[in-house]
């Protein structure tokens, strides 16, 4: 006999419920989490690298690593001295919450304030996937050119904050600071945009100021 | 290629309504996906066959619904539906506000029903 079953359900339940654990692990260790995303090489460990060593004395700072194969990136957020924990997803190409619950028991909550979870290289698939953080931190380097927002609308929609990378290198490359904040806040109004250059150190000292006052935010 | 996962989220939903329900085969999955939604479903679509294979889920057709991006204006608070070609040009029919509309609804990824046989 033939039936036809409602069934009206989120496909990512699964890790959807997982996420809601882990925003409560993070709220019972006050832990600040942040998701962080970006195409590969717009910088993501990079910003880390300089985070970690401009604010080691102010915040207790460890580091998830997604990445497809190598541990490069754990090695080079490792060598700042912070505790970096490797996914390595074999070709996966996204963070689930599984995985951050896997990685998590080989770190010391208690000892942190903050949390950064660095996503695989993708401006696609992470965005579906719900971590439990804090914040969706995406960056967009100025050499991927304005119109990303536009053309990845569900990544940049569901960020907190814009991080505009490489911007010491606006004089050479067709990039429009204005139009792409433009095109991120067309879908989210509340997005937080702060132009910098983790080369040169330009504009962190905002993004700083936010970081602390969000970490300070999840003590209370 | 996240739609691996969401095949694999999918074929777990599918075989708990199957045992909950009685169901033997199953012949279509209905699957609502909003215009925001990054899933693909062709790339869906080989996910499933491939992962189903030599099981009973073998042969179930996915069925797509796509549901269009909906807004609310931040000005005055009209609901419109804009072109999705134009996602970011989306001024108010209304008042022509252009910015900081409210997503109602295009961030779908969800399973609606299933059909099969007991």
């Amino acid at each position: 006999m033939s039936k036809a079953i409602p069934v009206i359900r989120n496909i990512l339940d699964a890790n959807n419920r997982l996420a809601d654990q882990l925003r409560n692990v993070y709220a019972e260790n006050n832990l600040l989490a942040l998701n962080l995303m970006s195409s590969p090489g717009a910088g993501k460990t990079s910003l880390l690298e300089r985070t970690l060593n401009d604010l080691r004395d102010e915040l207790r700072m460890a580091v998830i690593e997604g990445d497809l194969q190598t541990d490069n990136d754990a090695r080079r957020v490792a060598a700042t001295g912070a505790q970096a924990v490797q996914i390595n997803t074999e070709g996966g190409c996204h963070l689930d919450s599984s995985m951050i619950l896997e990685a998590l028991k080989q770190m010391d909550l208690a000892a942190l304030d903050v949390l950064f979870i660095e996503n695989v290289g993708n401006l696609v698939c992470p965005a579906e996937f719900d971590l439990g953080e804090k914040a969706k931190v995406t960056l967009l380097s100025v050499t991927e050119g304005d119109d990303k927002p536009e053309k990845y609308p569900m990544m940049f929609a569901q960020s907190k904050v814009l991080l505009l990378n490489k911007i010491d290198l606006l004089p050479y490359v067709d990039f429009d600071l204005e139009r792409a904040t433009r095109f991120a806040r067309a879908l989210n109004p509340e997005i937080i945009v702060f132009p910098v250059s983790c080369r040169t150190g330009e504009g962190l000292e905002p993004w700083y100021a936010w970081l602390k006052e969000a970490a300070l935010a999840e003590r209370r | 290629m996240h739609e691996m996962s969401i095949a694999d989220a999918l074929i777990r939903i599918v075989e708990t309504e199957m045992a909950n329900h009685g169901l033997r085969t199953v012949q279509r999955i209905t699957i609502q996906h909003g215009a925001l939604s990054t899933m693909v479903p062709e790339a869906l679509d080989l996910a499933f066959e491939a992962m189903t294979r030599g099981t009973a889920l073998e042969g179930a057709v996915l069925e797509y619904e796509k549901v269009p991006l909906s807004l609310r204006c931040s000005k005055c608070e009209t609901t419109f539906s804009p072109e999705v070609r134009s996602l970011h040009f989306a001024p108010c029919p209304s008042c022509g506000e252009e910015f900081a509309h409210a997503v109602l609804t295009g961030k779908e990824l969800n399973i609606a029903h299933i059909e099969g046989d007991t």
